[in-house]
């Protein structure tokens, strides 16, 4: 435990506040999730329209989203809304801002790529068995879709908690900042609680994102078909 | 805008640039070859070694890089007694990284390839390696090449925590440079235009690539 430098973690509320830590990252991707899948939805129905100008400004969205690191963007509005806007923008909101404009351009190419999936004519039997436009999407291009999303869509959640980890670097206190307060408080006492502390909240990390993953495979392995 | 003052700066995100591309491509490099061990050893499932490969894949998949490095930066060295120079250690970070998501690219190539493949060319009296070598391999590399493009795109992005761990890359720069002089704005165009340098070729290369290498896709 000394070696490792595990003592420090049942010193008074220090395993409780790596836990509060952890919540703070988790619940900025959950609200960041909720919104990116909302209007990721949305995105993704306007990027599979025929006109042009929405072609144009999905295909620019969607190259930012793709070329720019999350962080350089973090950066973008923590720094440069201030001082462009003179909006005080919190570290939190912007995070949540940052994440969700990634989140809904990485959201709509797959709700793009799973609409595209489905063969014409699946749409074409369909018309062809008297079908409406309405009941064409109902009965079979959503179900079809859906299946191809969901597994997809999983797997971004996983992506956009490890991703949290980024806000350290615009000063939001999530896990990573109070492991580095707890190992600079106990420097001098276990100078070994660096290798505790940051193994503890890598083990954390991987105890969240697992199961999320596992669960991704197991969907898309049952629905392959 | 304050031009001048961009100009000024322009030779230090230059630096910075060249040791985000080398820290960057080493770590790349890197990955593609732990990728491609790792991929062999889970495909021909050795004992021990298939383990330690599946489960280096979703230790590695499910927790972010910052935290990674980290823990090889500051943790690991403390209890084991030997430091290890940051350039190194992003460069590591990064393979070790990389070499996960490459594995898993290279899997489901091989998967993908038929099996017929591999039966028609044991018949013709290759040798399990050259079947490998010669019929399975361009295969299944031609059929990943979108996901490690796609790898690559997400590595190179990944660099930018590395000012985490003192090495002074773009971030870095702009960061130091933004609380020196408050030139926010100058100095976030200048870290937007040199990720563009960075990242835009390898995305316009891949679609390049993807179109040249399609003969997997005919194969089957």
């Amino acid at each position: 435990m000394e070696l490792l430098g595990l003592d420090v973690l049942f010193k008074g509320s220090n395993a409780m506040r790596l836990l509060q830590g952890l919540g703070v990252a988790v619940e900025i991707s959950i609200i960041s999730v909720v919104i990116s899948l909302v209007l990721g939805m949305l995105f993704g129905i306007f990027m599979t329209w025929k006109n042009p100008v929405a072609r144009v400004i999905s295909r620019i969205y969607l190259e930012i989203v793709r070329i720019m690191p999350q962080l350089v963007l973090l950066f973008i509005v923590f720094f440069g809304a201030t001082r462009a806007l003179g909006l005080n923008v919190s570290a939190e909101l912007s995070s949540i801002i940052v994440f969700s404009f990634w989140g809904v351009g990485e959201m709509g190419d797959l709700v793009r790529g799973s609409l595209e999936s489905i063969p014409v004519h699946q749409y074409e039997s369909a018309a062809a068995l008297g079908m409406t436009k309405g009941q064409i999407y109902y009965h079979v291009v959503i179900p079809q879709a859906v299946r191809r999303l969901i597994p997809m869509s999983i797997n971004l959640v996983t992506r956009m908690i490890k991703t949290t980890s980024l806000i350290l670097m615009i000063g939001v206190v999530e896990v990573m900042k109070v492991g580095q307060q707890i190992i600079e408080a106990n420097r001098m006492v276990s100078p070994n609680a660096v290798f505790g502390i940051y193994g503890t909240i890598l083990l954390l990390y991987f105890l969240v994102c697992w199961p999320i993953s596992m669960l991704a495979r197991h969907l898309e392995k049952k629905w392959s078909n | 805008m304050d031009f001048g003052a961009m100009v000024d700066y322009l030779p230090l995100f230059e630096q910075a640039m060249w040791l985000t591309l080398r820290i960057g491509w080493i770590g790349i490099l890197g990955s593609l070859v732990i990728g491609l061990v790792v991929a062999m050893i889970t495909h021909y499932k050795i004992p021990v070694l298939y383990q330690i490969s599946l489960f280096y894949i979703e230790l590695y998949r499910n927790t972010p890089l910052l935290i990674q490095l980290f823990f090889m930066y500051f943790a690991l060295p403390r209890v084991l007694g030997v430091g290890i120079d940051a350039e190194a250690c992003g460069m590591l970070g990064l393979a070790l990284l990389g070499g996960a998501y490459m594995a898993e690219s290279f899997r489901s190539g091989l998967e993908a390839v038929e099996p017929i493949q591999t039966e028609s060319a044991l018949s013709l009296g290759m040798t399990k390696a050259q079947v490998m070598r010669y019929v399975v391999l361009p295969q299944a590399v031609s059929l990943s090449v979108q996901s490690f493009v796609a790898n690559i795109i997400f590595l190179l992005k990944e660099t930018s925590v590395f000012s985490a761990i003192s090495l002074m890359d773009l971030m870095f720069v702009a960061k130091d440079l933004i609380g020196l002089y408050y030139n926010t704005t100058e100095c976030l165009v200048l870290l937007v235009i040199f990720y563009l340098i960075i990242i835009l070729p390898v995305s316009i290369l891949g679609t390049v690539v993807e179109r040249k290498l399609r003969y997997g896709a005919f194969g089957s």
